[in-house]
Order: C-alpha cells, then structure tokens, then sequence
C-alpha cells in the first residue's frame, strides 16, 4: 500500500509547474521516480519555457543533491527550475542568518590603524577616528564622530546604510560602490547624516538620516534580509 | 617601589627623547630619585640631550647580556645626585634586547627608584615592544600636527592592548600664534580625536633645541615658558593639580609661583 503512495507529485499552478517531493523516503527513492515521471512527455514541445518549483518539504537537500534535481529537471527541454524550497535548514545557516541580521553593539574609539569587522549590523558608541576602519554586511550606525573608513553592506548588499551623530569621512564604502571626501579642504562636517546607494544604484549619496529613513522603510524590518542571504 | 613609565609617540622627531630628559629634569628638582632608560637601540640620543655622552662605559644591552651589573652601567646625572640614565647601545640592534630582559630590568630598578622614565624608539615594532614591555603606565607625545595626532592614535590604539594603565597625552611644540589664527589643529581638536587624558602642553621654543644641543634640559631655567610646561607635568605627574598653562598672554605669576618653590626649597 505504501509503496503505492506517490512520492512525486506534479501539479499545475498559474505560474508554472510544482514538483512536490516526498520526505520520509530515500532520496534515490525520489530520484528514480522523478525519473520516471519526466519522461514521460508531460508536455509538447512548442509549449514556452516553465517555470518549476521543487518542494521538499521537511527534507534537508544539501548542494550536491539540489545540482542533482536541478540537472535532472533540466534535462528536460522548456523546462527551468525556479527555486528548490525546503522547510528545514542547518544549523550553521540558522546561526549564519541570526548573525546576519542581529545587531553588533561596539562602544570603544576605532582607533588608526585598527578595522572593527562584525556581520549583521553594527552600532558604535564612540568615535571612529582618521585611518580607522568599520566594516558589516548591514549598515552601520555610529553614536559618535565618524573620521575614518566605514564599510556598509560588505556582503554585497547595496541597501545598507551609514549613519554617524557627526559624519566627516575619509571614505565611505556600500556594497562595491565607493566615494571618498573631496580633494579641496571643506573644513567641516556634519551632524547627523547618512550615507546610501541611490536609487539607480549608481553612487553613494548623503542626507539627512530623517529623510533617508523615508525611503528605506526596511531598515528596521527584521524579514528584510532573508533573500539576499 | 616606583612607578615605570614609557613616553612614546608612533611618529620620529615629535620630542620623545627630549620631553623623557625635561621630564626626568624636572622631578628631579622636586627631590624624586629618578632614572631614565634609553631604549633606541643602534640610534641613542637621550646622553646627548643630558649633556652625558662622555660619561657612557656600560650599555643596556652590556647589562641584558650581563657583561656587568645594571648599577654600573647607570650614569650619574652633572646637575642632580638623584636623576641616573641608562644608556642605549650604539652598536648593537633592537634584536639583542627582549621583553622579558627589559622587564628584568626595569623591575630591578623600581626597587630603587621612585620614577623610571623609559624612552621609547619612534615605530611600532620590535623597539616598541621591548620599552613597553616593562612600563606600568605610558605618556604620548604628539605635536599639533595631521601626521603627528594620526601616529599618537595608532599608538594609543596599541597601548589600550598592554596591561598598563591608560595612556596621558603632552602636545608638545605648540606655536600659540599659529593655533590661534586656525593655521594648526588646537588642543580642543586633539583631545577630541585622541579621547585621552591631557597630562600638559609644551610651548615651542628655540631654547629647547639650545639646550639639548648644549645637553642642558631647558627644564632647568624657569624663565622660560617651554621649562614651566615641563614643570607643570612633573608636578601633574607626582599627582598635584596645575591647571593648564594659559598660552594668551605673558604669566609672569607663573614664575614668581615657581620661584617662590624654589625659595621654600632652598
């Protein structure tokens, strides 16, 4: 009777096809049904590319097994394999994603020559001085003087911001952009700004942190960080 | 048992050697027993700054690799019983001294004296090393400069990883002219990118080169504005409150006060 229980199981939806995968039995078990199951000809050929969605359910595919599905899928002409969702992920990635999108809290002087590193956030209660370093995946909010280098989004994700009580950078990095103070001595810096990418995401520019806020409502937002991973 | 102190300051040329010669100058007035260590080994000046080159038979690293005793390689100040240097080897390298030999040592010496003051070489490496190795506490020297303030930060930064106590700051060869017109970083600007206690300020003053060309601490002449900042931070150091040197104008009640020290003493 069990054995009769399908263990992949193909459904139509409005944007492409779903392959739900069982979880209780062997991946070979999955395997050599899938197998089965797409050659048969499920569609003809003219038909355009779709757009499938494996399910995994509880089961934990590791990347050797995700290439395996997704080349088996693939096998198959006009067919393109979206996304492999699974309702269970390690440890590891577990600890990685807290860490990514935890806040780091720092309160010393980030002095020259020394680099404050840290993934997820990060918030400095004090200064960072000329020739010193902070760098996060997230954005940065500094309650003190920012003199030196601050590194936002070093993972690649261009929506980090930088925020310092008094801004007057040597440089300012988010994601791969880079801008740096200008050559003729403007004396001063600012209180209270913020650094972003724009919205073309062509270069950094600064504001008032007020206004950017506006416009980057997920930068409290706990969900925000889940897909770029 | 005293108290060892490193002055150190990342950047060459800011006045290391001759703030450590002033200093030790001037708690030696104050009746402190006092030595000062030269730790820059290969490039030794603070003898010559102390007018004591003369007088050099054994070296620090002759007492390190005990070629003799570290009481016979002390040298006697020309002006005070209680103020002794010891000297720098000049034909060696920084190699030949270690951290643990220097905290020998220095340990050594707290036993007799009440200051050690240890003159550091200018960088962070291995001379670094060795002169820290052996302080309690640390003063850095910076001058109102970009480079200078930067290095002092670097130093700080590296201090803040020693078990020693947190490190106070001399801005030396103030021009007050100069910080007045905004031409130089002030002493406000300083303390605020340093973040650390100010221990004193130091006027520039061409006597200071004189008198370590002549190897006389200008220290010694309270005359002149240069000696009473030095002054002032011995006395700061031996814990009294002397409330910052006014740079505006001419405080000839400065003086007097020093002199009427001085009259009490005598």
């Amino acid at each position: 009777m069990l054995d009769q229980k399908q263990k992949v199981m193909i459904k139509g939806t409005r944007d492409g096809l779903t392959l739900q995968l069982d979880d209780q039995c062997s991946f070979d078990t999955i395997i050599k049904e899938l197998e089965n199951k797409l050659s048969d000809k499920l569609i003809s050929e003219e038909e355009p590319l779709i757009r499938v969605s494996i399910q995994v359910g509880y089961r934990y595919v590791n990347a050797e097994q995700e290439e395996v599905l997704k080349e088996m899928v693939r096998e198959k002409q006009n067919l393109v394999v979206e996304e492999i969702e699974s309702k269970v992920i390690t440890k590891e990635a577990a600890r990685e994603w807290e860490q990514e999108r935890s806040m780091t809290p720092v309160s010393r002087t980030i002095r020259s020559g020394q680099v404050e590193d840290v993934k997820g956030d990060l918030l400095l209660i004090g200064d960072v001085n000329p020739g010193g370093t902070v760098r996060a995946t997230g954005n940065i909010f500094i309650l003190g003087k920012l003199f030196g280098v601050a590194h936002a989004g070093t993972g690649g994700w261009k929506g980090a911001v930088i925020a310092a009580s008094y801004f007057d950078p040597i440089q300012l990095r988010i994601s791969d952009k880079i801008s740096r103070s200008p050559d003729q001595e403007e004396g001063e810096g600012s209180y209270m700004e913020c650094g972003y990418i724009d919205k073309n995401e062509e270069s950094i520019r600064i504001d008032r942190i007020q206004k950017v806020v506006k416009w980057r409502p997920e930068l409290v937002s706990f969900e925000r960080r889940m897909n770029h991973g | 048992m005293g108290e060892a102190i490193v002055i150190t300051s990342g950047k060459g040329g800011v006045g290391k050697t001759t703030t450590t010669a002033n200093l030790g100058t001037a708690l030696a007035l104050q009746g402190k027993k006092v030595c000062l260590i030269d730790t820059d080994i290969g490039l030794r000046n603070l003898d010559v700054v102390m007018g004591l080159e003369n007088r050099i038979i054994y070296d620090i690293v002759d007492v390190i690799q005990e070629r003799c005793r570290t009481k016979q390689a002390l040298i006697t100040d020309k002006r005070f019983e209680c103020l002794h240097v010891l000297p720098a080897a000049q034909t060696s390298d920084k190699s030949e001294v270690t951290q643990e030999g220097m905290k020998a040592i220095v340990s050594e010496l707290k036993e007799e004296y009440d200051y050690i003051l240890i003159d550091c070489p200018a960088g962070i490496e291995q001379g670094y090393k060795n002169a820290v190795a052996g302080a309690d506490g640390a003063i850095v020297v910076t001058t109102p400069e970009k480079s200078s303030v930067r290095d002092a930060d670097r130093i700080i930064g590296l201090l803040e990883k020693e078990e020693i106590a947190p490190p106070s700051l001399i801005i030396n060869r103030i021009r007050s002219h100069m910080m007045k017109n905004g031409d130089m970083m002030d002493v406000e600007d300083i303390i605020s990118i340093l973040a650390i206690d100010l221990l004193g300020i130091v006027v520039d003053d061409e006597a200071v080169i004189t008198g370590a060309n002549r190897g006389e601490p200008v220290a010694l002449k309270p005359e002149l504005k240069a000696a009473i900042g030095y002054r002032n931070i011995a006395r700061r150091i031996l814990g009294e409150s002397v409330p910052l040197m006014n740079l505006e104008e001419e405080k000839v009640t400065w003086v007097n006060k020093v002199k009427r020290l001085f009259k009490k003493r005598d």
